[in-house]
């Protein structure tokens, strides 16, 4: 019995294969790195969970629904500021923003508390604003959520009773998203996206993707699809800009605008937008090249030659260059499974290809 | 005094209308054809204001010369983006071609901010822009009288290329249906290059009077224009030419509005209630004030 035999009798169900795939890379990446026990190194994973978090919850809208979701970098922010207030002691926040409401002021919960009611004020507000705005699509539909963004990003930026305005939001004591526990939600996170994804409701959202006429012909009501895909990308999105804000310490609302989005546009894209395990691979990928290239920055910027900047440069080629070529991204927007690992076996070894596509 | 004070109203409305039509115009020359929400619109402006600074600060080339390269530049990049990056989406998903173009806009934003600088450049301006001039009681700058003027040169000039050549007819049978247009004999390339052309040009212009305003160029300086011109190209409806003028003056005048009208504590709210105003606008009246050839688009 020869291991590609092997592989071929082991059968998980291919709903599962894929979480367990996902999680058990970035486990034996994560313990990987907490095996080298280099810091900076550290550094670098606790923040790429982070935006692989942020990746999964963009993906979990713009994915199935097809519609570009500009406003969901607002919703991070909101999450972020949301998070921080809820978690910060009153007796902080009167130092650090002292023209903030009373009432926020008195409000207090302990941190996984308040990263999640973070997640729930940005489902809120999506959910508030939501449901006229899923009746468009196309240009009209991308131009209003880019309005929205426009709309979040001011409300953030000019509130200083709640925000503290256009200065930066400190919020002091200790780093508490810590390595652990970015790794910890990204792996609820993976679960969530992937299974809401199978879902039916998730496979009602895609199917609108596909057709939204047939899909509407087939008794789907769209607008409430969509708007139950929305508000949970928003409360993913909040649950990431907590973790964020949590791991950065010190905020503005310039920190969740475009640069960001671009980013994220761009993981999604480059890792193929249509499968979980393409926001995966793409946030993987897209962390590994900035990185890679913010430490080449520093080397120049070190030998007097300023090129802060680059790395974006670099990101957004890559990025039209996939957008020409491979517009559905590494992985062509399928999941990887065991099912698609078996095929690619069976071809190499040139037996017929008689399973379903996936 | 209350007609000097309408009268001044009128001018800046006038004025700075004048500008955001031309802002929009160059949009929808792009949108109407390509159905492209062209992000890298703003940095075009961006370009032709760091030519007009680079020649102004460098060399001593008279005006004219200088803002006539300047224009040239935002017509060669115009061009060039189309050439390099947008051609090859010709027939692909809306979305591939959107963000293709903030890929674009970040692109060059970073350029600036890697070839030149990040902080923000004195522009230097023939001195008889900021001259202020009376008008009907009213001192105003020269520049607000020039931009009213030369707008309205662009305009006619426009509408007689678009009406009376056979170029103009073609652009715009390619914006009512681009697939009859081809099958026609209007040549696909020919007409999207001229388009780009046409917003790399009113790029220029606008640069030229939005340095003029400001007194600066930065990198991220596109962002504004480009703001105002989704916001004007949705008041007005965004498949229609004379829709995108409507809409600049309709954005300048709601903005001078509110400027008047809201509280100071809520005046740094401005941009939020624009832009709450296009979204209860898309999704009350998708098609604008002026119906173009209204395509299906929202549905439910």
């Amino acid at each position: 019995m020869n291991i590609r035999d092997f592989i071929e009798d082991l059968d998980f169900s291919r709903k599962s294969s894929t979480v367990v795939f996902l999680i058990v890379i970035l486990m034996v990446i994560g313990f990987f790195i907490w095996w080298l026990n280099i810091p900076f190194i550290e550094d670098i994973f606790t923040f790429g969970t982070i935006m692989l978090i942020m990746a999964l919850g963009f993906q979990l809208f713009m994915g199935n629904s097809g519609i570009l979701n500009w406003s969901y970098i607002g919703y991070v922010g909101i999450g972020a500021f949301a998070s921080a207030i809820f978690s910060m002691t009153p007796a902080l926040k009167a130092l650090q923003i002292p023209t903030m409401y009373p009432f926020l002021i008195s409000l207090h919960l302990p941190f996984p508390l308040a990263l999640l009611a973070g997640a729930l004020v940005a489902m809120i507000a999506a959910a508030i604003v939501a449901w006229p705005l899923m009746r468009l699509s196309d240009s009209v539909g991308a131009i209003t959520q880019f309005a929205l963004l426009i709309v979040i990003s001011v409300l953030l930026s000019q509130w200083s009773q709640v925000t503290n305005g256009p200065r930066t939001f400190t919020l002091g004591g200790t780093r508490l998203t810590t390595f652990w526990v970015a790794l910890g939600v990204a792996v609820l996170v993976i679960i969530a996206v992937y299974y809401f994804k199978e879902s039916s409701l998730g496979l009602k959202l895609r199917a609108t993707r596909e057709d939204r006429y047939a899909a509407r012909s087939s008794g789907i009501n769209f607008v409430a699809v969509r708007y139950f895909g929305y508000v949970a990308s928003a409360g993913i999105g909040g649950l990431a800009g907590g973790l964020y804000s949590h791991y950065i310490l010190s905020i503005t609302a310039s920190s969740f605008y475009m640069n960001e989005l671009f980013l994220l546009l761009s993981m999604l894209v480059i890792g193929g937008s249509m499968s979980v395990s393409g926001a995966f691979f793409g946030a993987l990928l897209v962390t590994l090249v900035r990185q890679g290239l913010r430490q080449l920055e520093m080397l120049f910027s070190r030998s007097g030659f300023e090129a802060s900047g680059s790395a974006e440069i670099v990101v957004a080629v890559i990025l039209v260059a996939f957008l020409i070529w491979k517009a559905n991204g590494i992985t062509g927007g399928r999941e990887l499974s065991w099912i698609s690992i078996k095929r690619r076996l069976r071809i190499g070894s040139g037996k017929s290809d008689n399973i379903p596509k996936n | 005094m209350n007609a000097q004070v309408l009268l001044e109203f009128a001018i800046n409305v006038l004025s700075m209308g004048s500008l955001y039509a031309l802002i929009a115009l160059g949009l929808v020359f792009v949108f109407g054809i390509c159905k492209l929400i062209n992000f890298a619109y703003g940095e075009f402006i961006t370009v032709s204001a760091y030519v007009l600074y680079l020649l102004g600060v460098f060399t001593s080339l008279p005006w004219p010369l200088v803002f006539l390269i300047g224009i040239l530049a935002s017509v060669a990049i115009g061009f060039l983006s189309e050439l390099v990056a947008f051609r090859p989406f010709r027939g692909r998903s809306l979305d591939a071609l959107l963000v293709t173009s903030f890929a674009v806009s970040v692109i060059m934003q970073r350029l600036f901010q890697l070839g030149i600088s990040p902080r923000s450049k004195a522009v230097p301006i023939p001195a008889f822009f900021n001259m202020n001039v009376e008008l009907l009681g009213v001192i105003t700058p020269l520049r607000n009288c020039l931009i009213i003027g030369t707008t309205l040169v662009l305009l006619i000039v426009l509408v007689i290329i678009m009406k009376y050549t056979v170029l103009g007819v073609a652009m715009r049978g390619a914006s009512e249906n681009f697939v009859t247009a081809r099958l026609m004999g209007v040549p696909a390339n020919l007409v999207i290059s001229v388009a780009f052309i046409i917003s790399g040009f009113l790029a220029g212009v606008v640069a030229i009077f939005w340095s003029a305003r400001t007194g600066s160029v930065e990198p991220l300086m596109g962002m504004s224009p480009l703001l105002i011109g989704f916001i004007a190209v949705v008041i007005g409806g965004m498949h229609s030419l004379p829709g995108a003028v409507v809409g600049g003056f309709v954005y300048a005048l709601i903005a001078n509005i509110l400027s008047l009208t809201l509280p100071t504590s809520l005046l740094s709210f401005r941009d939020a209630f624009m832009f709450a105003i296009v979204i209860v606008f898309l999704v009350l009246k998708p098609e604008g004030l002026m119906r173009g050839n209204y395509q299906e688009e929202r549905v439910g």
